[in-house]
This record gives structure tokens, C-alpha cells and sequence, in this order.
């Protein structure tokens, strides 16, 4: 089968600050990220033809997004895959026009988490009648119970995984003190990431990502349209989804020092990317780190790294801007927080700046190709997207 | 004869005790953890009772108590199911007096003698509230015991009863109350305990014609130490003959607490004794037994002796006012209404979640918990045999400490499980010590309340590391 590559172009894309943003409606948002996407494409409400909406807690159906847009009578889908809810949007809404379907579409994705009262990820999940026997393993436990494993695995003392666990907490904060759409923009040190607060042992305060409100959409069309309508349109050269099946809590094999959804995903991605060499031949990543052990296990997962010596590779700064191969560029989770139905699109944003040349204070020097990786659930159960994007030829 | 074929009892992990910090009690008592009532401990007992027995080989259930979770539903079902019984058991609650425990052994015996059973499981688990501070407190205790009675390898013949049934009101808990009341000490004991248990004694020794001197053991119910002594001399025991008063170790554990000391008894026991049981409550029961050779068949339990010998001090009263809810304390962060679990999806999943039950795919043999219906593994559709995970070893695979988890208990230690002949399952771990949790660690399976809410008590198993 022929796969997406070259075959959908991004025309526009938007983004909220993202953060505690107590006067903002969910509506808010998605007028505000699909009206800057709608005018970086510079088309009208009118041209979208169909629309991918993504979001896990913040409301029901394709109408928040006609409705918040005043799109007139098209079709919209609502779309939720726990933390890859935008991606899965995104690629909706390219398989869309891939097919000949839709000229022009927008896949948006909104959360909004910050009007539950509570801390973490709330009521997420809860509302479904059940028999509640199901031991709570909320996301800090699930990246936790990783860690540990990990730690076991290689032979590594807690306090040496701990100490490379803080390296990309303290990466992904500088990056995100030179992004104004982040929600945590503050240098943090390694040892401020040891000493802080345990949230799921072995992880820390400094180990997990922000909880946090925000927005983000795509405008997608054809390579040929796009061309009409701008020079620095971004090829869609890749995108795939996988779902994994609870193998983790039943299979008694499953090792929880690699992810199958992560290497499943991401192997699919790069064969439709024609990518071989995927640490030589990216020049960015925007990863899922909502847990630093989370961003460690996506570097081998992913084949950043070698299995077993991303430890390696993170002592020796390959990740950071300067870096062989810069590592969430723009903050990541970690200084974004995670409104979990618009990340994917969050990170989207920010490699299509970058391969633009319009990502400011973080612009790396090259970037012609990069990734964009969510992973949700529980290991052996994640939802798991790989989307790779490149400039126009 | 029928009788006792076999025995078991629980005794929970935490004590107060001297080295408890703000616990005036002088003595050590066993006390429930946070996650257990009268029907988990219960349940605790009939599976080390029940240990490498064919579980089918059991009629019935009953179950002793007078702190049962619900007033309207019966337990004996529930720890019937736990202890994954047929399910054309009888099973019956007896409960609302101390003397429930052996109202419970009597009709069971009778059942046996009489043919309608050939055998039934006697479970009897207290876990009674006092007013904190009181004498009361620091003498109740936790527990559970359970004795199998049958006529086939009998180890404890029933050779001889007596009852009296006596109206007072000595001690009592009216509908709706959770704390035990009581009328002036001296009446109490002067007019209910010594007139009464000693009347029934005198009557059953007069009945079969037996006296003190022909006992190995003596095992019966006393409010506290000075009163059990008292009631030696009254009878005519020598203090070899009295088997000890569980007060200062484990407490009075009311309606279980003559079968736990029993179960002592039985522990030490050899072919030939003769024990008397005699127990008090709304009057009193009295049993004579004869040990025989099959007792030394059954001693593969944990019993009284292993689980007494498992334990650890808590370190503060204050957290055990909080899990008997003395005291409120605030969770680690801000949480939402903790909703009421579905009674449908409770009963649909009630062999999964209760019985412990999973599966084994037929064909290639993988064993997968909870119940699939396609397996995990060849993906072969709805081929599968049920198995039972309850009695499973497992070793913790990883495990993480959740911090800010709603539990009583902090942290919330989640522990991956994976058991001997294949299969994992993703757990919570409770009665664990923090620094001594680690990969590889052996934990098996204990029966547990997770939560009440909206008056639906929602019991489930977690792992724990292996006692004693």
C-alpha cells in the first residue's frame, strides 16, 4: 500500500499559551489556535471542508469545534486515544485529503483541565459505571513502576537513574524558559529535581509534566494547493497510530524496560518516511515526556539511543539544542503541561516553525525533517503516534 | 463422631502496643488494618484452614460475628465465595452475640450429625469498636478463626454440649451504633460472666458425667485476665490445664475469640486430650472434645501461632484513630467524590473480583487474569478453563509508591505481580513495610475491603509479602 508521504501538505498552524489559563473557556481556545492556523494558511472559515476534533474530558462531539468556529453544516469527528487524542486528529484529517476526499481540512484538538478543582488529571477516566476493583495506577505510577524496572534492568543505582532522569528534566526547562507558549518557563538544576517532593517513587516533582490548559489546530490541504497558497508549506512524510492490547498487565513477558507501542509506531513511521537512520537522519524530535523516564525509554524506543545506554547519550548532551539530535525543542510536556487533546498538535507546531525557520530564540541551525511522538495508557496498554514532517523540496 | 477435621485462624499483621506512640493500652492488642473487617479476616482463616484441601469437598459456610459490614446482606456468602466454595453451599450468618462463634459450631455439628452436611466450614472474625481511650479499647482485639467440622479423619471429636441461654443486659450495641455499651462493671461480671459460664460448666461436667481433672486443656471466653484466672479456681483447673487467655497478644476478639483460643489449643494438642471449650454471651456455650491421631495430619497451617508470631508494632495511635475513623484526616491533595461502585458490573465480575477466578486458555495452555474472552497470547477465541489466582505465589516484577494516592496508608505501593506457572497482575500491595518492598520480593494474595461508599462495601484482593 502506498503510504501518506508527500501527499499532505500543512498550510497553517495554531497555538495557545499553554498554563492555567483560568479565564479561558475551552471555546476560547479553539478560537483562538484555529483562527491563528486559519490565518497562517491564509484561507477563510468558509474553505474548511471537514474538521478532526480531538479531546479526552473537555466536552462531547464535532460540534464544540462548529460550533466555537461557526463552520456551517460540515462534517466534524470527535476523536479521543488518551494522550495521542490530536494526533490521531491530525491524521484523520490527512488520510482525508490523501484520499481525495476533502480539499482542505483542520484537525484541532482543546483541554481543558484546569476547571475540576483538582490536582493531576482530576476526574479523568471516572463517569463510566463500574465495578471499581481496578487498582488506581494514575500516569505517575504507570512511568513510575518503569523506572523501577529500568533501574534493575541495566544495573543502575537509583541515584544514577535519578541523576539522568533530572539531565532531561533540566534540558526541557531551559528550552522552555526561550518559549513564550510555554506554561513553565524557569531553569531548574539537577539537584533541585532530587531533592524535590515524591510524587510516585522513584519519580519526583521535576520527573512528571504540568497539568495544564490549552489548544492547538492544523490546517491541512493537498501539496498542490499549498503550493498557491504559500512558499514555506511542511510535507507530511509520515504518521501512524498503534494501540496496544493490556499486553503489559497480561503478559508476564512484557519487560517494561521497552515499549512495543513506541518501537511499533515509530518502525511503521519511518518505513513510510523512508528514514533509516533515524538519530543521523532526523534533526529534531518533539517526544512525549510526561515522565523523564518516559523521554529516557522513547530515546531507545525510538532509536535515538542504543538500548541500555541512553544514559550514555544523555551524559553526553545529544539531546539538548546544541545537541546531535535536539530532543523536545520547544519545552516538551514537561514546561508545556499536558492538555492531553491538544498536545500532538502542540508538538506538530512546533516542528513546523522549525522547519519554517520560524521557531525564534530555539531555531536550530538545521531542520529539514522531524518527529512528533505521543504515547498514552499504561505500558502494554498505550495508545502510541509517530508523526514525522519535512520542508517542501 | 463428628467433630473438628481441621483448623486455621488470622491474625492481622499491625499491633498497638508499648512501643505505640499516644497508645495508653499496657499490652499488646492485634488490630485490623485499614483494609480489613470481620469478613476479610474471616476469609483469611478459611483459606489457611482450608490449606491443600479439595475445596469442593465442603457443604457449607457459616460465619460468626457481631461487627458484619452490612445488617441487611448476608456475609457467609461473601466469604464463601472469597474462600471459593460450590455454589450449592448453605451458607448462614450468626451473629449479634458474643457467643455467636460456637452458637455457629454447634449448628454445624448438628447439621454433620444430623446428614445434611457432610461438611461445613465454621468462620467466626470480630473487629469490634470501643470508645477510644477506654478499658474497652485497650482490651479488644482483631481476629478470625475457622474450624472444619466433619465425620470423616475427625482430629477433635464433639463428644459432649451444654447450653444455657440467659436474658441481661450486660454488654450490648444497638442497630446503628458502631460502639460497644455496657452496664456497671461489678453486675456485669458478678451476675452475666462468672454466674453464667460457671453454671453451664457445672452442667455439662454433671451432664456427661465428667469433672476438671479429666482435661488436657481448658479453653474459654473471659473479659480479662484477673476474671479468666478467677474462673480456674472456680471450676477446679490446675493453671497447667488453662489454655492462655489471648489478652495482652491478640485482645478479646469477641465472637471469635473462644475458637481462636481453640485453635491455640488444638495446635498444642495430642491424640487423646480431652479440651472443654466453653464460651460466654447471652448465656453460655460448653463443649467437650477428644483429640485424635488425625490432628497430626493438619498441622500445615499458619494457624494461631504463625500469625501470632507475624507481626509489627504500629507506630502511632493517631493513625489508628484515623483508620478506625476517630479521626478525619485530610488526603495528600484535593480528590473527587469517590462515586458508588456499580452493583451490576460488581455481580456480573463477582467471579472474577470475589472468587479470584482468571483463566487458562485452552489451547496453548497460558494463564491470564482478569477473565479474557480472545486470548492474549495465540488469540484463540473463548477456549479457556477457569482458574483460581486467590492461592497463587507470585513475586513483585516492579513496583512503584504513589504518594499522593487516597489511602489510608501512604504511600499506595503498586506492585506488578507475576505467579508461578505464568499470568501477572497489576496489584496494590498492603500490609507492607516501604523499606523492605523490592523486585523480585515472593507476596501472595489476601482478600480486602478497597473502599466503602454509599453503603456498598467493595472487597477485591491485593498482593502482600508473604507472613511470617
Amino acid at each position: 500500500m502506498e503510504g501518506i508521504k508527500d501527499r499532505v501538505a500543512i498550510i497553517g498552524m495554531g497555538c495557545t499559551k499553554f498554563g492555567e489559563l483560568w479565564d479561558k473557556s475551552a471555546e476560547d481556545m479553539l478560537v483562538d489556535s484555529c483562527f491563528e492556523a486559519i490565518e497562517d494558511a491564509g484561507i477563510e472559515p468558509k474553505d474548511i471542508k471537514a474538521g478532526w476534533f480531538g479531546t479526552v474530558m473537555s466536552g462531547f462531539s464535532g460540534q464544540m469545534l462548529t460550533h466555537a468556529l461557526k463552520l456551517e453544516y460540515i462534517p466534524v469527528s470527535r476523536l479521543e486515544n488518551f494522550c495521542a487524542t490530536a494526533t490521531d486528529a491530525f491524521m484523520n484529517a490527512c488520510y482525508a485529503v490523501a484520499a481525495g476526499i476533502y480539499d482542505i481540512v483542520i484537525a484541532s484538538g482543546v483541554e481543558k483541565l484546569k476547571d475540576t478543582g483538582f490536582a493531576g488529571l482530576g476526574t479523568a477516566g471516572g463517569g463510566i459505571p463500574s465495578s471499581m476493583v481496578e487498582p488506581p495506577v494514575p500516569p505517575p505510577v504507570q512511568f513510575a513502576l518503569v523506572a523501577t524496572r529500568y533501574a534493575h534492568h541495566y544495573g543502575l543505582s537509583m541515584e544514577e537513574l535519578k541523576t539522568a532522569l533530572a539531565k532531561i528534566a533540566v534540558k526541557n526547562h531551559h528550552n522552555g524558559t526561550l518559549n513564550p507558549r510555554a506554561h513553565f518557563r524557569r531553569e531548574i538544576t539537577v539537584e533541585q529535581v532530587l531533592n524535590a517532593p515524591m510524587i510516585a517513587w522513584p519519580l519526583g516533582l521535576f520527573d512528571c509534566c504540568g497539568v495544564s490548559d490549552g489548544a492547538a489546530a492544523a490546517i491541512v490541504t493537498t501539496p498542490e494547493i499549498a503550493r498557491k497558497l504559500k512558499d514555506d508549506y511542511v510535507l507530511v512524510k509520515g504518521v501512524r497510530l498503534v494501540c496496544g492490547g493490556k499486553q503489559g498487565t497480561l503478559h508476564d513477558w512484557y519487560d517494561f524496560v521497552h515499549f512495543d507501542e513506541n518501537v511499533t509506531a515509530s518502525k511503521m513511521a519511518y518505513e513510510e518516511a523512508g528514514i533509516k537512520d533515524p538519530r543521523k537522519e532526523l534533526d529534531l524530535a518533539i517526544v512525549h515526556d510526561c515522565f523523564s523516564i518516559t523521554e529516557m525509554l522513547i530515546y531507545e524506543d525510538l532509536q535515538f539511543s542504543p538500548r541500555g545506554k541512553a544514559k550514555e547519550d544523555i551524559d553526553a548532551g545529544t539531546f539538548t539544542l546544541e545537541g546531535e539530535l535536539p530532543v523536545n525543542t520547544d519545552g516538551g510536556l514537561k514546561c508545556f503541561g499536558h492538555p492531553i487533546g491538544a498536545s500532538g498538535l502542540r508538538m506538530l507546531y512546533e516542528v513546523y516553525k522549525q522547519l519554517q525557520g520560524k521557531a525564534e530564540q530555539r531555531q536550530l541551525k538545521k531542520a529539514d525533517i522531524g518527529l512528533t511522538h505521543n504515547l498514552g495508557g499504561m505500558p502494554g496498554s498505550f495508545t502510541c503516534a509517530v508523526a514525522i514532517l519535512g520542508r517542501r523540496d | 463422631m463428628a467433630g473438628i477435621t481441621s483448623y486455621g485462624a488470622y491474625v492481622p499483621l499491625y499491633r498497638l502496643g508499648g512501643q505505640t506512640a499516644g497508645w495508653s493500652g499496657l499490652v499488646e492488642k492485634a488490630m485490623a488494618s485499614f483494609d480489613e473487617d470481620s469478613i476479610t479476616m474471616a476469609v483469611a482463616a478459611a483459606i489457611d484452614c482450608m490449606n491443600g484441601m479439595d475445596r469442593s469437598t465442603i457443604d457449607g459456610l457459616y460465619f460468626a460475628t457481631t461487627t458484619s459490614p452490612y445488617v441487611e446482606k448476608q456475609a457467609a456468602t461473601t466469604i464463601a465465595t472469597a474462600a471459593d466454595l460450590r455454589r450449592d453451599s448453605i451458607t448462614m450468618d450468626f451473629t449479634d452475640s458474643l457467643r455467636a462463634g460456637t452458637n455457629a459450631l454447634r449448628a454445624a455439628f448438628d447439621a454433620v450429625k444430623a446428614g445434611s452436611a457432610k461438611q461445613v466450614m465454621v468462620t467466626a472474625a470480630e473487629m469490634r469498636l470501643a470508645q477510644p481511650r477506654s478499658a474497652y479499647e485497650a482490651g479488644f482485639g482483631d481476629g478470625a478463626a475457622a474450624l472444619l467440622i466433619g465425620d470423616e479423619k475427625v482430629a477433635a471429636s464433639i463428644v459432649g454440649w451444654y447450653s444455657v441461654t440467659n436474658e441481661i443486659l450486660d454488654v450490648w450495641r444497638s442497630s446503628g451504633e458502631t460502639i460497644v455499651d455496657s452496664w456497671e462493671e461489678r453486675f456485669v461480671l458478678d451476675e452475666g460472666y462468672r454466674s453464667v459460664l460457671s453454671e453451664t460448666i457445672s452442667g455439662l461436667f454433671a451432664k456427661c458425667n465428667v469433672s476438671a481433672k479429666d482435661f488436657a486443656k481448658a479453653v474459654y471466653y473471659a473479659p480479662d485476665a484477673r476474671r479468666h484466672t478467677e474462673m480456674a479456681r472456680k471450676i477446679g483447673l490446675e493453671p497447667g490445664q488453662v489454655q492462655p487467655l489471648l489478652i495482652g497478644a491478640v485482645g478479646n476478639t469477641g465472637a471469635a475469640f473462644a475458637l481462636m483460643m481453640l485453635v491455640a489449643a488444638l495446635e498444642e494438642a495430642k491424640p487423646g486430650d480431652r479440651i472443654l471449650l466453653a464460651n460466654y454471651g447471652d448465656g453460655a456455650d460448653a463443649f467437650i472434645l477428644e483429640v485424635t491421631e488425625e490432628i497430626n495430619k493438619i498441622r500445615d497451617r499458619r494457624g494461631m501461632k504463625g500469625y501470632m508470631a507475624s507481626k509489627k508494632i504500629l507506630g502511632d495511635y493517631q493513625t489508628y484513630a484515623a483508620w478506625r475513623g476517630f479521626i478525619d484526616v485530610a488526603a495528600a491533595v484535593r480528590r473527587p467524590e469517590m462515586v458508588q461502585p456499580s452493583p451490576t458490573a460488581v455481580w456480573r465480575e463477582r467471579d472474577a473480583n470475589i472468587r479470584f477466578h482468571g483463566v487458562k486458555c485452552k489451547s496453548c495452555g497460558y494463564p491470564q487474569y482478569p477473565p479474557q474472552r480472545v486470548c492474549t497470547k495465540c488469540h484463540a477465541k473463548d477456549n479457556f478453563e477457569d482458574v483460581r489466582f486467590s492461592d497463587k505465589k507470585g513475586t513483585v516484577f516492579t513496583y512503584a509508591m504513589d504518594y499522593l494516592a487516597p489511602t489510608p496508608d501512604p504511600p499506595l505501593v503498586i506492585a506488578i505481580v507475576n505467579f508461578e506457572g505464568g499470568g501477572r497482575i497489576v496489584s496494590m500491595m498492603t500490609d507492607r513495610d516501604i523499606n523492605e518492598v523490592k523486585i523480585g520480593m515472593p507476596v501472595e494474595l489476601t482478600f480486602r475491603k478497597l473502599f466503602t461508599a454509599k453503603g456498598v462495601h467493595n472487597y477485591y484482593w491485593k498482593s502482600m509479602p508473604l507472613r511470617g
